[in-house]
Order: C-alpha cells, then structure tokens, then sequence
C-alpha cells in the first residue's frame, strides 16, 4: 500500500532531515574537536590536532579509561551470561510466571535511572560495600541485561532444539552439547550480546556518577573536566574518541547480529 | 530409619526432581539466575527506598518510626511540588513530541524501507547508543548564545540578535530530551507497523478507502500498542532525567532528579530523598495509566 508519488517523496525529505538532525549533535564533537580554538563556536578557524595531544599525557584520563575498560569488559561478559539463560528460558519453555520474571528483569530499561542508581546506592552503602568498580559493574549489569537478553533471543529463535537433543541421543554430555553444538551456533548473537553490553556500560553516566566512589569511568571523567571551560576542547577531543570507539563496537555488533540471522534462516530452510 | 520412612524420603526427592524435570521446573532453574539478580539487585534496593521514605533523619542517625512526614514535604512544599509538576509536563511533553515526530520515521522503515530495513534501524539506534553525555553537552554549544544554531541564522540573516531563550530553559531540555529518546521512540512503532496485514489495506483501498481514511482507521488503531509503548517508554525514563536539566536547563529547566541527587548528596536527607522518588515513580505511573486510557479511549473512536 503506497502513498501518492509526491507524498513518498515529501515523506522521504522528511526522514533524510530527521536523520540528519538526529546525527548533527553527534558529528559536532569531533568537528570541534579538530578546531583550532579554545571555544567551541562556529565559523571554524583552523584545523589543529592539539587538543589530541593535550590527552596523550594525562594520567587521571587514563587512569579513567582503564576503569571504563575493566567495567566494560565484566559488564558485557556477565550480562551475557545471564542473558543467555533469561533468553533460554524464555525461548525454550512455557512455565507459569514467565511473563513477571521478565518484566522484572526487563524493568531497569524502562525505569529513571536515577532511582535505579540511588536505591543501589543506599543498599550498598547500608551493608557496608565501599563504593568501587565492583559496585559500578554491579550496576551496569542490571540495566545491559535487557539488551542482551534483546539481542540474544533472537539467537535461540533461529536455532532449532532438535539439533540439540540429536547431538545428546549420539552420546554426547549436556556440557558437551552446550559447549559444542549450543555456543557455535549461538556464537554471532553471543557476540553481538557483548559488544552492545560493552558499548552500553562504556557510555553510561548516572549509575557510574552515583557508585564509583573515587574510582571514575570515562563519562564521570568527563563530568568533572566539565567544570572547566578551558578544558573543553579537550573533552570534545577524548568524546571523538569515545563516539568512535562506540560506532566501530556497533557497526561489529550489527555485522554479528546479522550473521546469526541468515545463520538461522539458511538453517532453518535446511532442517 | 524405617522402611516407610526411607520412601516418604524418596517420595519427595521424586516429586522435587520431578518438578525440575518438568518444562515449568526447567523454565524456571534456568530463568532463576538473571531473576534472582534482578530481585536482589532492582525489586530489593527499591523496597529499602520505599522503606526509608517512611523514616526520618534526625541530623546523622535514622529514626526508624513510621512516618509520612516526607511525603508531606514533597507534596506540599513548594519547591517539591513545582519540580515535580515541571518534570511531569516536561517528560509529557518529550513523550508526545517526540512520538509525533517519530511516527513518520518509523512508518516509511516500515512501510517503504524495502532491502534496507534492517541498516534504517541501525542508523537511527546508532546516536541514541554513543556519547549520552556528550550529545547533551553538544546540544548546549548547537543552543547558546553564540552558539551553532544562532551564529548560522545570524549569518543567513535570518534572525538579526542572537535568540536568548534557546539555552537554559525548559524548552532546551525538552529538544535535548526529546533528540536523545527518539531511537526508543521509533523501534515500538516501527515493530507494531510490521505486524500490521498488509492485505487489510489493500481490501480496504480496493474497497475504495482514500489513503487518509485507511490511515486513520486501519494503520492507527493497528499501531496504537507501539505507539503506547512508545509515550511510555520516553515518559517514565525522562521523568528522572539528571544529566539533561542539569547542563541545559538553566534555573528555569531544573527537575525533580536534581532534588533527589542534593538530598542524596549534599543535602544528605535520605528519607525525604526517598519520598521524593517514590512520589515522583507514582505519579509518573498514574499519568502512564491514564495515556493508555486515553489511547484506547481514542481506538473505540476511530474504530
């Protein structure tokens, strides 16, 4: 059911600047970021690669990335995990209370993250945890599960049980099954589950803001250089980095994700 | 141990493993991991806050008696109240702005995306997942006074003094808002389109339906559970937006999370900030219920 020609073509300029407004906020940073002035203004002056430069000896910022690194790769790893078992569950069996167990831990994606972060805050502070980066993975953990879970269903939707049971009736262990016939054809979405948990926990601000006590992450490193305007050239060049760093993360998830679904239509046709 | 009792004993291991060989058993073992860690990370904390907002704090010790005394200050007292109207109408406004302005984006992926489907929904996700911070930030140099958006209307002399009202206003955290939420606008409508018959609109057309007709009978009410999903899923997470007032709100655009984050911080009144909160999630709730009431208030009309 198409529209008339001219009204397709209205609707297509409309989606080409909606696109182009969502990207211009984003593509601003590194434009300012390459400018040879110490506000961020328009017209630009002059090309620079200085503010670069100013980041290359700067023990806190690394210091910082290191800690975004380390609470990244946990995050992404364990919100796999329990991904891959909430994605199971909710693909394989049909049990009473289904629906509640996912809401539950479907909920941090759609609740303000500030009270998800001071809630935590009081608990663990109440029970004597100091604040570190086991809190801040702890945190992040609760809110990439959802996207993980996301991403991994699709996996277990294209993959066929009865590959399974077959590889058990031919004697192997169910660690063995899983090992060997589960995880391979789940690797793509495995993969994808973990980048976009990466991505996720390396980009996340308030969480991090209220639980990681003296030790920061990128995006709290970023809030306190805030406070100074003359470090803002500075920052735009580190957010340049991090945008990109994001982008590759996605554009690899997105090739992953893909693969698991041709994966599970080429197998699906052939079962 | 005597014989019946040895076989009441295997009876009960019987039952049990039997039900963790059962389908529900097994659904719920594996389930129980995430599960678990949600209970005990996101439903616990959140009992403890709902707890501690029926407290007080009298200087560094809490007193453990039961007490509305906070609910009363967040609803009554002036300051408590604004900021939550304000971040209510603010969050209202980001949902309905940005649902209307993502419906068409998600109509044509749907509708005339073709092949490339799947690469629209990866270009519209990609900002809302890169640089949460960075984009507010970018959207206080687009809105200032010598910022992007005034400089270059200023060159095109299109404006002839700089526009004051862009930055540190309410309507500066409503775009930034409404920029940052839109990928999470457009991915619910986008699914509910793709469910729609296709065949239900061509019968219709060869019927003799105009386009706009079809439209407002057919796609929408059909689209109505992606676009509720939609206001819901930008209203409830903006309503405790911290960052966004904070960097482009100015003194006009503050919200209700910036009050929760002083009595957690320096205030350091964790009760009241508790009441705070937990005010703030029920009426957000209310007003969600009420969306969806009105939404399908507004289905049996056009039906």
């Amino acid at each position: 059911m198409k529209l008339r020609a001219g009204s397709t073509s209205s609707l297509k300029f409309y989606v080409f600047v909606y696109v182009a407004i969502l990207y211009i906020p984003v593509l601003l940073i590194p434009v300012f970021s390459f400018n040879n002035s110490a506000t961020p203004k328009l017209p630009l002056v002059g090309f620079t690669i200085k503010w670069y430069e100013g980041l290359a000896g700067n023990g806190a910022m690394q210091t910082a990335a290191w800690n975004s690194l380390i609470v990244g790769i946990c995050a992404a790893f364990l919100s796999t995990v329990l991904g891959i078992c909430a994605a199971r569950a909710l693909t394989r069996y049909k049990f009473r209370g289904k629906t509640v167990a996912s809401a539950v831990i479907m909920a941090p994606l759609i609740m303000p993250e500030i009270i998800i972060a001071i809630s935590l805050l009081v608990v663990m502070l109440g029970i004597g945890m100091e604040l570190s980066l086991l809190t801040v993975i702890l945190g992040h953990l609760l809110i990439c599960v959802p996207y993980s879970i996301t991403v991994l269903i699709a996996g277990f939707e294209g993959f066929d049980p009865s590959m399974e049971e077959a590889s058990r009736d031919l004697g192997e262990s169910s660690w063995g099954t899983l090992r060997r016939v589960t995880l391979p054809m789940l690797a793509p979405s495995i993969i994808s589950s973990l980048l976009v948990s990466f991505t996720i926990s390396l980009d996340e601000f308030i969480l991090a803001f209220f639980l990681s006590g003296t030790e920061p992450t990128l995006p709290v490193y970023i809030w306190g250089q805030l406070r100074f305007a003359a470090k803002l050239p500075n920052v735009l060049a580190l957010g340049s980095i991090l945008i990109l760093a994001s982008l590759v993360l996605l554009t690899f998830a997105e090739l992953a994700r893909r693969r698991a679904e041709k994966n599970s239509h080429s197998g699906g046709q052939f079962q | 141990m005597s014989v019946t009792h040895q076989a009441a004993a295997e009876e009960s291991l019987k039952s049990g493993s039997s039900f963790l060989k059962s389908e529900a058993g097994q659904g719920w073992l594996t389930i129980s991991p995430p599960f678990l860690y949600a209970l005990l990370l996101l439903v616990g904390p959140l009992t403890v806050i709902i707890a501690n907002s029926f407290w007080s704090q009298d200087y560094l010790t809490i007193d453990h008696t039961f007490t509305l005394k906070n609910y009363q200050a967040a609803l009554t007292e002036p300051i408590y109240r604004d900021l939550l109207f304000r971040s209510l109408y603010i969050s209202i406004m980001v949902s309905v702005v940005t649902v209307v302005l993502a419906f068409p984006v998600a109509y044509f992926v749907s509708f005339h995306g073709g092949r490339y489907k799947g690469l629209w929904l990866f270009i519209i996700t990609v900002p809302f997942w890169s640089g949460y911070l960075l984009r507010i930030l970018s959207w206080k140099v687009i809105l200032g006074y010598k910022g992007v958006l005034n400089g270059s209307l200023l060159s095109l002399g299109i404006i002839s003094e700089p526009m004051t009202w862009l930055l540190y206003s309410t309507s500066a955290v409503i775009i930034t808002l409404a920029h940052s939420w839109a990928a999470f606008a457009i991915l619910p409508i986008f699914v509910s389109l793709e469910k729609i018959d296709r065949t239900l609109l061509e019968a219709a057309a060869d019927l003799g339906d105009s386009w706009a007709r079809r439209f407002l009978r057919i796609t929408v009410p059909l689209a109505l559970p992606g676009i509720t999903a939609a206001l819901l899923i930008v209203l409830i997470p903006t309503v405790g937006d911290y960052v966004t007032p904070k960097l482009v709100g100015g003194k006009d655009g503050v919200m209700i999370a910036n009050a929760i984050q002083v009595q957690f911080g320096k205030a350091s009144n964790w009760p009241l900030g508790a009441a705070l909160a937990v005010s703030t999630m029920i009426i957000v709730c209310m007003m969600a219920g009420l969306i969806v009431a009105l939404l399908y208030g507004l289905k049996r009309i056009l039906k």
